[in-house]
């Protein structure tokens, strides 16, 4: 009995399928903000399982993005010429995603186990200080371009594999937490003594969610390359790790509708502002119309501006529809 | 009284020369407590006795300073609660502590998967296989919440139960595991002497229904001498008595730990 979920995950990848057909034909810059918007579904939604979910909190995940990233482009533009002729090319890319995804799990993996022994600010710490380690590696690393990064990654990024992924990152993350296995993420995130009281491992469950978040952020440093067509480490400081922190927390932690709500948001917001830039209102007072040019130039200051009245308002996630985590579900 | 170290048959619980110290503060001292099956053991003493650090030897939360737990005749050394929770050994705690963002229902359902559940594979591709897991272990959750009526509350969150629910949820959380042994942590804090009554109604009539013993940690002489078979006393993490809860009641010893004895008094004065 194939499951409601499973038709909406195909649903999703049959629209993407679509929505690849029509690429060319969209203006480019919406082009590049769908994508934008579709890595961004992937980060927020994969972090949601370790830090709403099981309540780990990480501040780490560009560094498992930059593994990915660095992981799925050194696939493609050094290993794509040396494979025999139609192996090579945009067949290479799944499994290039899939290798940056299975590098960034094994680094989940190493700063999964020794964080254990941490929670809440003390495992923040760590796991920020993971992802600084990861960026200066990188930029020590010669064979990678060094602090100049990779450039020339070939073109495979489209919006199929995008929003196939961030479908499939979203039907695994939900599917995960709605099981009878799952639940064991929320039981450990809300408390631990309790959960291993319940013969829940928590250390297992932990350690599952760093993976399997992590690997999803891979994947989205893969895409994120082969989009963007050069990397650098600067990319991913902590900076954008609280960038996708900010998603989840704005969304609500542990509440998947919310935060993919949110990463579309926060994506959109800037491009909004600068869009609106351009727009000019009519003056009651005089002749000329008043420029909002003003805004292109304080649109960070507003973004940020927005994050703090939106916490203020709603400290509790902005979509807190009963879509989440504490949907009634039915009973028998 | 079957206490003395030695295999017993009908043995299910045994803590042998269990010493817990916490640097130079000694918690619990060569503590010696057996427990058989079936049985309804009561475990009481004065604030800070050592209750319930003696139950976190035997959950596992501490390993003993020294000392052994036997559980069905296996040592219990060096396994994780968890594991503990897994061979039968099932706990409340003193202070609640619920998946309070889980509703009633959740609660006793990630209790479940501990015998019941689906891989992390399963969960993943949702094959009939999945569902069928699912509908069983929602099926097995709905009847144990009727057995206790919280059957109406099973989509209120946790948090939002009344206190007295929590407790019993509590406990039918801990059945969920089904356990061979059920350890009680004060499960008469903070309740009233009508609350008090129905408890060891409920108490008597787990023990009977899902034919498990029960290690009762209370503070309150009223629950655990009217439905513990047996009854040993803890003071300052020494046990000073054993026996029924008649023999007791009457021991000085006893008396004095909770009251104070007025002839020490008298002797220490002259």
């Amino acid at each position: 009995m194939p499951a409601r979920s499973h038709f909406l995950l195909l649903a999703a990848l049959l629209v993407s399928f679509v929505l690849d057909r029509f690429a060319s034909q969209l203006n480019p810059y919406y082009l590049d903000i769908c994508t934008n918007v579709g890595i961004n579904i992937i980060l927020a939604v994969s972090l949601n399982l370790i830090n709403g979910f099981t309540g780990q909190f990480s501040l780490g995940h560009a560094g498992f993005m930059a593994v990915g990233a660095y992981t799925s482009a050194s696939v493609t533009m050094f290993l794509g010429p040396h494979l025999p002729l139609g192996m090579g090319g945009p067949l290479l890319f799944l499994p290039a995603l899939l290798a940056g995804g299975a590098m960034a799990a094994l680094a989940g993996l190493m700063v999964g186990v020794p964080s254990l022994r941490l929670t809440g600010d003390y495992l923040a710490i760590v796991t920020l200080g993971f992802g600084e380690i990861i960026r200066v590696i990188f930029r020590n690393m010669e064979s990678v371009g060094g602090s100049l990064g990779l450039q020339g990654i070939p073109d495979y990024t489209t919006p199929f594999w995008t929003f196939s992924f961030a479908a499939l990152t979203i039907y695994v993350v939900s599917s995960l937490v709605n099981s009878t296995y799952g639940r064991g993420f929320i039981a450990v995130h809300d408390d631990e003594v309790a959960a291993s009281a319940m013969g829940i491992n928590p250390t297992k469950y932990k350690i599952i969610a760093f993976i399997v978040g992590a690997f999803f952020a891979g994947v989205a440093g893969g895409i994120y390359g082969h989009f963007k067509l050069s990397i650098d480490p600067k990319g991913f400081d902590f900076v954008k790790s609280i960038e996708i922190v900010v998603m989840v927390i704005l969304g609500g932690m542990g509440n998947n509708v919310g935060v993919v709500l949110a990463a579309i948001l926060l994506t959109l917001l800037p491009e909004f502002l600068r869009t609106m830039a351009g727009w000019s209102l009519p003056n009651p007072f005089g002749s000329h119309s008043v420029s909002l040019r003003w805004i292109a130039e304080t649109r960070m200051i507003i973004y940020s501006l927005l994050i703090v009245v939106l916490m203020l308002v709603r400290p509790q996630g902005l979509f807190t529809l009963s879509l989440g985590r504490h949907r009634k579900k039915e009973g028998p | 009284m079957r206490d003395a170290p030695g295999p017993s048959a009908s043995s299910l619980l045994r803590l042998e020369k269990c010493t817990m110290r916490f640097g130079g503060l000694m918690a619990v001292s060569e503590l010696d407590l057996n427990l058989d099956t079936n049985e309804l053991v009561g475990l009481i003493g004065p604030n800070g006795a050592g209750k319930t650090t003696a139950f976190n030897l035997i959950t596992g939360v501490y390993p003993p300073t020294e000392g052994e737990v036997f559980f069905c005749g296996q040592p219990l050394r060096k396994q994780k609660p968890h594991q503990i929770t897994a061979r039968g050994i099932a706990r409340t705690f003193q202070n609640i502590r619920l998946f309070s963002s889980l509703s009633v229902f959740d609660n006793v359902r990630v209790a479940f998967q501990l015998h019941q559940r689906s891989g992390f594979l399963q969960s993943l591709l949702r094959g009939p296989a999945f569902h069928r897991t699912e509908r069983q272990v929602e099926q097995e959750v709905m009847e144990v919440l009727e057995i206790f009526r919280l059957g109406r509350f099973r989509h209120t969150l946790a948090r939002n139960l009344p206190y007295g629910d929590q407790r019993r949820l509590e406990i039918v959380r801990a059945l969920a595991t089904k356990p061979k042994l059920l350890l009680l942590d004060e499960p008469a804090a903070g309740m009233n002497p009508t609350e008090k009554v129905q408890l060891m109604g409920l108490i008597q009539f787990i023990k009977e229904k899902f034919d498990i013993s029960v290690l009762l940690v209370e503070h309150d002489m009223q629950v655990v001498m009217g439905i513990c078979q047996r009854v040993a006393v803890l003071d300052h993490g020494i046990k000073i008595a054993q026996g029924t809860p008649e023999e007791v009641r009457r021991d000085p010893k006893v008396i004095e730990a909770y009251l104070g004895d007025k002839h020490q008094d008298k002797q220490r004065r002259a």
